[in-house]
């Protein structure tokens, strides 16, 4: 069965297209990623299949309930993680928590013991009676992350959930949300700009950019269509010109100083490569990964995005620190 | 949807209400001194000349029960602005919770945190020699209960609208100090130019004011349960709105 179902999904702000007639569906159990710079549309996408915006046209299908239709149906199947603080922070932990299981109809005797355990998973148990105003920002995304699984929806919304997270916290969340989809069978949408991670754990990735989704595959397969390895060359007497017309070379970009290459098969014609290159000073030869992809399908490189993204999210901090 | 869970949902947005509410504490005491500085001052200085026919903080002080409700209950609002802000609104708003069950949770949080300060404020009433007594205080409530129920949706409904505090300050006070200066609070109606009492007419506080006034001390131009039905037929029609205005809010 399909979690969810995207139609022609498309959303305008006062003739500004945000989300330009989507297509995809996302299998029941799966961790499926959504990639994109900052504006492209993702969490718009999100928006949307939670109930909280309206489509302009289009359907969406969410867990088998419309999201215009059976609006109510849809949030009672989903949860969320939202990428700024969404927490009361005069609260505790706790109080945040229980407010949550109220609003989900958790059994009133489950309650406590749901608390415990989720706030146990993220590390957070013996905080969880402070007050969210002294917590640290990783902490209070830990506890929003908790509270996101207290009422084990059956398709959890993740929006950069890992984002300003230390290494290791990153690693032990992925872990647990990775085995929340595989063990419970609940179906993850991801939006993030980590690129190893979403390339370690999405089972399909879509790479969405201006609205529309630009391509749509299995990380793996994502790479495979750039087809081959890349070939960086370093030097000052390179002639971009002379790679080309070479059958194995499917693409050349030059910035100063370097080339670089998308080639097939490049362990066999590297000696080739060299031979025409002649001196250089710096090789390198590594197979695509996610965000060579990214940067081939949405000509942005990601890591530029992020940090407008921690210094908005620093904003959204400040304000709710000078309440 | 089942009414256990409408039920659990109004518990949840009133317990967050209350528990802000607990650790809120220079608001509950500004708002019960408010109150209390202008009995002993203006109280006290508009006594020495004015003539009301009786003691004239006496006659002010069922204003300013009133006045405790008219202010704590349309201010409520400005959380639902505030929650807009901090994004909170976003987790109440993603809850399976119809958006009237959140505008009653909502209501009734507001309304607990109303009543509470002007019970307080009665209970300081007895020390100061306020004559009440065991038929006159549940009045008192009843009648404070329905001017809050009205007032605390007015406040959500402007809250509901308005995207910034400095906006909803703007427009709340607008409608408070009418309210308020009109409702007879400070003053008595009889005397007012024909213009000003027209619109003490259209004021629902003024009906909440007289109907205190007759219960506490046993003076009003018009029968108790006639200004309760006035102030009841009010709370009927902001609550309506209320409602309606959640349903249409949007982020």
């Amino acid at each position: 069965m399909e979690a969810i179902q995207i139609k022609d999904l498309t959303k305008q702000f006062d003739g500004l297209i945000a989300v330009d007639g989507i297509n995809f569906s996302v299998r029941k159990g799966e961790i499926f990623g959504l990639l994109g710079p900052n504006g492209a549309g993702k969490t718009t996408t999100l928006m949307m299949l939670s109930t909280l915006l309206k489509p302009t046209s289009g359907q969406a299908i969410v867990n088998g309930f419309d999201v215009v239709k059976h609006p109510s149906e849809v949030r009672g199947s989903i949860g969320m993680v939202f990428q700024d603080p969404s927490s009361d922070d005069v609260l505790s932990g706790y109080e945040n928590l229980k407010l949550h299981a109220l609003m989900y109809d958790v059994p009133m005797a489950d309650i406590d013991a749901k608390i415990d355990h989720v706030m146990d998973l993220v590390g957070m148990k013996d905080r969880k009676d402070d007050v969210v105003k002294h917590y640290s920002g990783g902490m209070r995304r830990r506890m929003e992350i908790a509270r996101g699984l207290l009422h084990h929806p059956q398709i959890l919304f993740l929006d950069e959930p890992t984002l300003g997270l230390d290494p290791q916290t990153r690693e032990h969340i992925w872990g647990y949300i990775e085995s929340l989809a595989k063990g419970q069978g609940m179906t993850l949408i991801v939006t993030t700009h980590y690129m190893e991670e979403a390339e370690k754990l999405c089972d399909r990735i879509a790479i969405i950019d201006h609205g529309k989704i630009v391509a749509l595959d299995t990380p793996e397969r994502l790479r495979h269509h750039l087809g081959g390895d890349l070939v960086f060359l370093t030097g000052k007497h390179l002639d971009a010109e002379k790679f080309k017309g070479l059958s194995f070379v499917q693409s050349i970009e030059a910035s100063n100083h370097t080339l670089k290459l998308c080639v097939t098969d490049s362990v066999k014609h590297l000696p080739k490569i060299l031979e025409i290159a002649g001196p250089l000073e710096h090789l390198e030869v590594h197979p695509p990964n996610m965000n060579d992809v990214f940067l081939h399908y949405t000509g942005t490189e990601i890591r530029e995005d992020e940090g407008d993204v921690v210094i908005q999210r620093l904003r959204t901090y400040t304000r709710s620190k000078t309440k | 949807m089942k009414l256990r869970k409408i039920l659990k949902g109004i518990y949840a947005l009133w317990y967050r209400e209350f528990k802000v509410f607990q650790r809120e504490r220079s608001r509950i005491i500004s708002s019960i001194f408010m109150p209390l500085f202008w009995y002993f001052i203006f109280g006290g200085a508009m006594g020495s000349v004015v003539n009301v026919g009786g003691d004239y903080r006496h006659f002010i002080f069922p204003g300013f029960l009133a006045m405790t409700i008219i202010f704590s209950s349309m201010f409520n609002g400005a959380y639902v602005v505030w929650d807009k802000k901090i994004d909170f609104l976003k987790e109440v708003l993603i809850s399976p919770l119809s958006r009237t069950t959140i505008f009653f949770g909502k209501a009734l949080g507001g309304l607990t945190d109303s009543l509470l300060q002007a019970l307080i404020l009665m209970i300081i009433g007895i020390f100061l020699g306020i004559p009440f007594t065991l038929v006159n205080v549940p009045l008192t409530i009843i009648m404070l209960f329905a001017l809050a129920v009205g007032l605390v949706s007015m406040g959500l409904i402007i809250g509901a609208f308005m995207e910034s505090p400095e906006g909803f300050g703007l427009v709340s006070s607008f409608a408070v100090y009418p309210l308020f200066l009109l409702s007879g609070a400070l003053y008595p109606l009889d005397n007012l130019p024909t213009w000003m009492k027209i619109l003490t007419h259209v004021d629902p506080a003024a009906y909440a004011v007289d109907g205190l006034r007759g219960a506490i001390l046993g003076t009003s131009a018009m029968p108790y349960l006639a200004n309760l039905g006035v102030v009841v037929g009010f709370d009927i029609v902001a609550i309506t709105i209320g409602a309606w205005a959640f349903n249409r809010m949007k982020l």
